[in-house]
């Protein structure tokens, strides 16, 4: 049998849209995956403990205030710095179009914008997440 | 008053609709809202009866304001129209307000940045790339002075979306009407003020509950004696209902939080009618057209209820259920984006049909950014047509007496009723948002909606049907990274040119207070004049009232 695979979904910064990011958590869960959610307001320094503590395969940072730029790359940069370069970074939010390759290029494996199914999700963390 | 019978009623069923039934099915087997009001295939005078018309539906004016608010409505004068806006800098916002009471815009309506509404400094190290984002960013009286520059503050009325810091930002918004030579007592708008939804969704919370309520109650006393015509707080369902609940939950989540609000101001010594007319509320506008202005009825009717048998007003004005709406951002897709006009053209008008007396149209880019000026111009023209144009704003409540719609309030009402008994039986809204309650009940309404539309059960337009391929919105507003140094070095200047010793007086003038029992916004006036930044006030409140972290 198959792993289960490990998901953080966290939110960075100080935005407190939570709806995206507790819908996915649930619909992860309900896929199989093991989920952890860390909650609103949380430092790319917590989400990289967080990460690292809790082993996890994958994860997914949410965010709609517009501060993508600054604190996506850094969840990516500090997760490498501390040797846990391992485990993969998505994102999804509010996020303009021509925002995503520069993420992309920082790191982050994926983008997902509004209208997204969580199935495509769930398919893309079982598509990305070695067996 | 009505021929038909239950009898007469049971025929048709049986006979007409049963043999075209027959025939072709219906799309569905059943038909419901979004809060699974059941809907028949038609209402009649059977179901509407269920409320009598003189206690329960009324004329506009009076008790129990069913029909609306004022006795004409929009015959008299339209709802304000008042977008939300506001990012980058002062100085910038200030252009884009200027811009839109050029365009005939009636009042203002400020977003701050999440620093300032969650008490940082633009310097902060939690401000990092959060400067100017969502709102206009503002860091001291200096910004305020700046953002509202030229912009006569005796004639325009101003809302503020402002919770944790609300009485530092009003506290500004009177100091800069005093350098205008504008007395605080002809000053008009709203503060948000609305903590409890800050616990249960939106996030924006400082204190822990108990500390905020103080603070929610010291503003409205100082508003009783201060700015008499100033809205205190907006009690606010609009965020609960982005965060996906449903009409029904917005309704009874919206009046349990006003209902905790009134508590706590009684239990402080105020007096219920000295308060409650200066509560305003604030919905969410969303898709069910029917359901929408219905629920806005409802809510109205039961808040009058609620005023005068809980709390036993004794003006009528403590029973009006006064409100601003702002059409659902979380309806609006960011596949074939055009089309959020239509649908935002829609809730308004739902909106107008309710009863608003201000209104927030979204604009057609925002699943993306927030709103270029074009965008906003159009958002603001679809009110604009409403009014003018379409002929709903002639009538008062044109929509009563429908037999759906009658039956529909009728309906939102009485769900409503059973979840506000449920939260009184928790001991009240404080303590339903501590036990997670509502968050819940938010979360597992979110979740099955995003299931409704991924089983296509709910179709939305471009999302999952009518899907086209087409190239992305790349034209969007973009905030420019200098922002924040810009801003930084700002408030670095206005704290090297104030006179620091008064800064150190006032904040320590004001902690004091916050250990006591005294009213702590004049002191926090004091310190704003002083030229206090928000996170030096926020910070003093900080040690003495501790801080909330989410369960």
């Amino acid at each position: 049998m198959a792993r289960t695979i490990r998901v953080l979904i966290a939110k960075p910064g100080l935005d407190g849209h939570d709806r995206g990011a507790k819908v996915i958590a649930r619909a992860l869960r309900d896929a199989g995956m093991e989920v952890i959610y860390t909650g609103i307001r949380q430092t790319p320094e917590q989400i990289v403990s967080a990460a690292i503590q809790e082993g996890v395969d994958i994860v997914g940072l949410s965010i709609l205030s517009g501060a993508h730029n600054r604190l996506f790359p850094k969840v990516v940069k500090l997760l490498r710095e501390k040797g846990a370069g391992d485990i993969l970074v998505f994102g999804g939010g509010i996020i303009p179009v021509d925002d995503i390759p520069g993420l992309k290029e920082a790191g982050i494996k994926e983008i997902f914008l509004p209208g997204a199914s969580t199935e495509d999700i769930i398919q893309y963390i079982r598509d990305i997440v070695p067996a | 008053m009505s021929d038909l019978t239950p009898e007469e009623l049971e025929r048709w069923q049986e006979t007409t609709l049963q043999k075209a039934v027959s025939k072709s099915p219906e799309r569905q087997p059943s038909f419901e809202t979004t809060s699974h009001i059941e809907l028949k295939n038609i209402f009649t005078p059977l179901d509407a009866g269920a409320a009598d018309y003189m206690p329960d539906i009324g004329f506009p004016g009076e008790f129990p304001f069913t029909r609306g608010v004022q006795p004409t409505m929009y015959r008299g004068r339209f709802w304000t129209m008042r977008q939300y806006a506001g990012f980058a800098t002062a100085e910038e916002t200030n252009q884009r307000y200027k811009y839109l009471l050029a365009q005939g815009q009636t009042g203002l309506s400020v977003a701050f940045d999440l620093p300032t509404q969650i008490g940082y400094d633009s310097d902060h190290p939690l401000s990092d790339g959060e400067v100017g984002k969502v709102g206009v960013a503002i860091d001291s009286l200096k910004d305020m002075e700046i953002l509202f520059d030229g912009i006569p503050m005796d004639k325009v009325s101003t809302s503020m979306t402002i919770n944790s810091t609300a009485a530092i930002l009003l506290a500004m918004y009177i100091a800069v009407a005093e350098k205008q030579g504008v007395k605080s007592d002809l000053l008009q708008g709203t503060i948000q003020n609305d903590v409890l939804k800050e616990y249960s969704a939106r996030g924006t919370y400082i204190f822990p509950p108990q500390e905020s309520m103080r603070v929610v109650t010291d503003i409205f006393a100082f508003c009783k004696n201060n700015i008499p015509k100033w809205n205190s707080i907006s009690v606010s369902g609009y965020h609960m209902r982005e965060a996906g609940c449903t009409a029904v939950q917005e309704v009874a989540f919206t009046l349990a939080d006003g209902i905790a609000y009134l508590d706590a101001a009684m239990k402080v010594g105020l007096d219920v009618d000295s308060i409650a007319s200066r509560i305003a509320f604030f919905f969410c506008c969303h898709n069910n057209f029917l359901e929408e202005v219905a629920k806005f009825r409802a809510a109205r009717r039961l808040w009058a209820k609620i005023m005068k048998e809980r709390f036993h007003a004794k003006k009528d004005s403590s029973c009006m259920l006064r409100f601003h709406t702002q059409t659902a951002g979380c309806t609006l897709t960011a596949q074939q984006f055009e089309n959020n006009v239509v649908r935002v053209a829609l809730q308004a008008m739902a909106a107008v049909l309710g009863g608003t007396q201000s209104l927030h149209t979204n604009s057609r880019d925002e699943a993306y950014a927030l709103p270029t000026e074009g965008s906003v111009k159009i958002a603001l023209r679809t009110q604009q047509i409403i009014a003018h144009e379409s002929g709903v704003a002639d009538m008062t409540d044109p929509l009563g007496g429908s037999y759906a719609v009658e039956a529909l309030t009728n309906e939102i009402e009485k769900k409503s009723v059973e979840y506000i008994r449920k939260i009184d039986e928790m001991g009240g809204a404080i303590k339903a948002i501590a036990a997670g309650y509502i968050q819940k009940e938010i979360a597992d309404s979110a979740y099955q909606y995003q299931k409704d539309i991924e089983s296509k059960k709910q179709i939305i337009v471009g999302i999952n049907q009518f899907q086209t391929e087409e190239a992305p919105l790349k034209d969007v507003l973009r905030i420019k990274p200098e922002v924040e140094e810009y801003q930084k070095q700002k408030l670095a200047r206005v704290k090297a040119e104030r006179n620091n010793e008064k800064v150190k007086e006032t904040l320590a003038a004001l902690k004091k207070a916050a250990q006591g029992s005294d009213n702590v916004i004049p002191l926090i006036l004091e310190a704003v004049k002083a030229y206090a930044t928000l996170g030096e006030i926020s910070d003093t409140l900080r040690e003495v009232f501790g801080e909330y972290t989410q369960q």
